[in-house]
């Protein structure tokens, strides 16, 4: 009935209780909230059936924030107990859940948070930069999301029920195969992955379109904002890259599933096959994380700075080859896997070429600020500390990018500061910079500056502190993944330095959860009395209202220059005229939210089994697709007296705070 | 829906949709739809040629067992590429219909691609049912491990196509030949070109390398 599924799947080690209670109280928290509220027909009507990319993207971000929040303890766990576990003392968790740990850990914060962070700015910000109403398709966008959300949740699920996956963020064969991994923690995590990863590929295709098809007139391609560039490369590497991880995973599940060979030691199977595919994915992935970032930083940096954009040509043409080379260096995964020297040398040259275009983007921007007038607000001291941060964790990634030097330092803490140094440098404070840029867009406040300083400063600091001590210790011949040392490796202080830095980066990340909702009380004292234009901005975003209003531009602007709003501001662009129209825009429809609902139930069933509940999901979700597919286009239309109101209401609210 | 038939070109399908008012004329439902789906099926050739690649990787690693030489009839291959081509014909056929808007043709057309897609899956589980009876299942070496997953995976696909059309028959019954129906039809026969092709391309690398 249950499959494998069975009582023994609650009992946990006691600090996995306690995050598995504090999770479900929340949750009972969170509803109680919402009954007392009564905000529960608000939520359905206006965010879970919701279809417009805006509520969409900041669906996105509260997903982020959660799965943030369970990396990030998964992160103090290892941090605490790599602090503690010397010599004779064994930590607090033992090894096998050390490894739960870890896995969930580089899982959580790719899938979940790199990638949730990643189009939940794609939803916020590409259809108001390029001056469209909405996404080429908005009810698969809904559906792309819905399915990022059932994987995160099932994430979850597998905290409180079973064990994860012990086999670390990309699960390599042998040891995720069945004769090494039994039991159902694999199982979850190819679902996990599976699920969201359906998603993205959707996500992509759908902003793909967005981009190409529906361009305000006048916006061609090379007048395209700079962010839009880097989406536009971000989604094409997303479609290349991510039908890859489809087809490898689903290979993994049959040889879990179905007993085939094709990662296993017998039958002929060839598990470096699995570690080739995987990464032919994940390196094109890790860019896909880190493009929007640099056209985030692309879009602040000349806000801040008054000055155009130094080398925009260069900076698109950058972005390609970074997109292109991004295909063939996945080899540097793996150098260690004796492959010959012509080949490994190869993908060292190639590992190396990447740098010139990325070179070229960090000259362009700092090219931009030279003999500008630079403004030190919260999102520039993030792009300075990515700066830093993303050129010193480069030069070490140019280090390990040569054979014989990786061959030293692979699987060590020298590569873990590496790519740390490019995911929290680089993605994470872009898109902290980001949040800050661009919050109050669609909220019509600003977050608190005096908040935001003091995080920034923690998290700077924290994050020197706990990962440029690694780069010694990967030296010292630390490895990953590590739960017990030695006393006489003498790593123990250079771990627990390693550990304040992370209590550090807690309390940054604590400033800014607090400055959140501090700022959200106070917003009536931090209101954008600009209306919508609180930077000085030069794209189309900031020509709008803040909140934007459903339908985003109430006639839709026509562009002829890079930096339109700009060019309108400074008088050389006719304003534009106010002719409106009536507008469609499609239907609410909570069908997408049972999609993500049944993908769920799916995906939980295959992880235990019951195959009952497996088929019957599967069905349900074809029935809905068929339902949806079947119905006609379903649109609604504001008039052009409804879009008067609107924008009469919103200058009378705008007076009423004057 | 009046009686007489009228031809329907691309500009008469595009839809009172905001987009079209504006001055580019490529921003209608049709034309994004069409081109998502080109993405579509451009991320599907990816995933099928992780497959193949798999597969050219694994496929002399026959564990001792049957090899391609001692498996395949190519005489079963090439009745269900034929099978598949045909349909593929039908297919077209039916798409010329619904763009002289004659709804019965487009329903005779559909239902022989129906009967064609359905005998070439009934013929693959038969083969697979075949090869399995004699021992040659795809536990039994990585060779058929990745032959079963590559061929069946394009079955699925093509069964899955087979749904498709069963719907869009019952649509285009119910509603006639519309802006909405037509860009269906459209995007299911780009489906079902590129389900051909695919299978060209195992007939080609599998079946035709493999007696060699």
């Amino acid at each position: 009935m249950f499959g494998r599924l069975t009582l023994e799947a609650f009992k946990h080690e006691a600090s996995q209780n306690i995050a598995v209670l504090s999770m479900v109280l929340g949750g009972i928290a969170l509803i109680c909230l919402i009954s007392y509220l009564k905000a529960w027909k608000w939520l359905w009507t206006e965010w879970l059936t919701t279809v417009d990319p805006k509520r969409i993207g900041i669906m996105y971000i509260v997903v982020v924030l959660i799965m943030f929040f369970k990396g990030f303890s998964d992160a103090l766990i290892m941090r605490l107990q790599q602090a503690l576990s010397v010599g004779d003392s064994q930590g607090f968790i033992s090894s096998s859940h050390f490894q739960e740990v870890f896995s969930a850990h580089g899982t959580t914060m790719i899938f979940f948070v790199g990638m949730g962070a990643m189009f939940g700015l794609m939803n916020l910000i590409v259809p108001l930069q390029i001056g469209a109403r909405d996404v080429a398709f908005p009810f698969l966008n809904a559906v792309s999301f819905w399915l990022f959300a059932s994987g995160a949740a099932l994430s979850l699920v597998s905290l409180a029920l079973g064990s994860f996956s012990t086999a670390g963020w990309l699960s390599y064969p042998p040891l995720s195969g069945l004769q090494y991994s039994p039991n159902e923690g694999v199982d979850y995590w190819i679902w996990v992955v599976q699920i969201a990863g359906v998603g993205s590929t959707l996500g992509g295709i759908n902003f793909l379109v967005t981009i190409l098809k529906m361009r305000c007139p006048g916006m061609t391609l090379m007048k395209m904002p700079i962010f839009i560039w880097s989406a536009l490369c971000t989604m094409a590497l997303v479609v290349l890259a991510f039908p890859i991880l489809t087809a490898t995973l689903y290979m993994l599940t049959l040889d879990r599933y179905l007993l085939t060979h094709f990662f296993t030691v017998d039958g002929g199977g060839n598990y470096m096959m699995y570690v080739n595919l995987i990464w032919a994915w994940g390196h094109p992935e890790v860019y896909i994380l880190i493009l929007p970032m640099f056209g985030v930083f692309s879009e602040i940096v000349p806000t801040f700075s008054e000055k155009r954009l130094f080398g925009y040509v260069s900076m698109v043409w950058a972005l390609i080859l970074i997109a292109f080379y991004s295909f063939i260096v996945w080899l540097h995964h793996f150098f260690t896997m004796g492959a010959s020297p012509k080949v490994n040398v190869f993908f060292a040259v190639m590992t190396i070429i990447i740098a010139i275009p990325t070179g070229v983007k960090i000259f362009n921007w700092l090219f931009t600020k030279f003999r500008g007038r630079v403004h030190f607000t919260s999102p520039m001291l993030w792009f300075f500390a990515f700066l830093l941060n993303f050129t010193v964790a480069g030069m070490t990634g140019i280090l390990l990018s040569a054979p014989p030097v990786d061959f030293q330092v692979h699987n060590s803490l020298f590569l873990i500061a590496h790519f740390h140094g490019m995911v929290i440098g680089g993605v994470l404070f872009g898109f902290f910079a980001a949040f800050t840029y661009w919050f109050p867009k669609y909220t019509g406040f600003v977050l608190d500056e005096k908040l935001n300083r003091y995080a920034f400063w923690c998290w700077s600091g924290g994050f020197l502190l706990a990962f440029m001590p690694l780069y010694m210790l990967g030296f010292m011949g630390a490895t990953r993944r590590l739960d017990h040392y030695d006393a006489s490796t003498g790593w123990q202080p250079l771990f627990i330095v390693v550990g304040i830095g992370s209590i550090v980066i807690l309390c940054g990340a604590s400033i800014q959860l607090f400055g959140l909702f501090w700022s959200i009380k106070n917003r009536k004292k931090n209101w954008d009395r600009t209306d919508g234009d609180p930077w000085n901005g030069r794209t189309l975003e900031w020509a709008t209202t803040s909140p934007p209003p459903i339908y985003n531009f109430a006639v839709i602007p026509t562009v002829d220059q890079l930096d339109p709003l700009w060019a309108i501001k400074r008088g050389h662009s006719p304003k534009p005229e106010k002719r409106y129209e009536d507008i469609h825009l499609p239907k609410n429809t909570p069908m997408a939210m049972y999609i993500g609902a049944l993908s769920l139930v799916f995906g939980f069933a295959m992880t235990w089994h019951i195959w009952w509940m497996a088929i019957v999901s599967l069905v349900a979700i074809l029935i809905a697709i068929i339902i949806r597919l079947s119905g006609d286009d379903e649109h609604e239309i504001i008039t052009i007296a409804q879009v008067k109101e609107i924008e009469a209401a919103h200058k009378r609210k705008m007076e009423s705070y004057e | 829906m009046s009686k007489k038939p009228v031809t329907i070109h691309h500009q008469d399908t595009l839809e009172p949709h905001p987009d079209t008012r504006l001055p580019d004329p490529h921003q209608d439902t049709f034309s994004k739809t069409t081109q998502g789906f080109w993405i579509y099926l451009m991320t599907d050739s990816l995933l099928f040629a992780t497959l193949f690649c798999t597969y050219g990787v694994l496929h002399s690693e026959t564990y001792d067992g049957a090899t391609s030489k001692d498996l395949f009839s190519l005489t079963t291959a090439f009745v269900e590429t034929m099978i598949l081509l045909v349909s593929s014909v039908t297919c077209g056929l039916g798409m010329l219909a619904a763009i002289q808007n004659k709804r019965k043709f487009v329903i005779t057309w559909l239902a022989a691609s129906f009967i064609l897609g359905a005998s070439f899956v009934a013929i693959e589980i038969h083969e697979f049912i075949q090869l399995v009876q004699d021992g040659n299942s795809w536990k039994e070496s990585a060779f058929l491990s990745s032959f079963f997953t590559l061929v069946s995976t394009h079955g699925i696909h093509v069964s899955f196509g087979l749904l498709w059309m069963a719907v869009l028959m019952a649509q285009v019954y119910r509603l006639g030949i519309t802006v909405i129906t037509f860009r269906r039809l459209i995007v299911f026969s780009m489906f079902w070109h590129f389900l051909d092709l695919v299978w060209i391309f195992i007939f080609t690398f599998v079946y035709l390398l493999g007696v060699i």
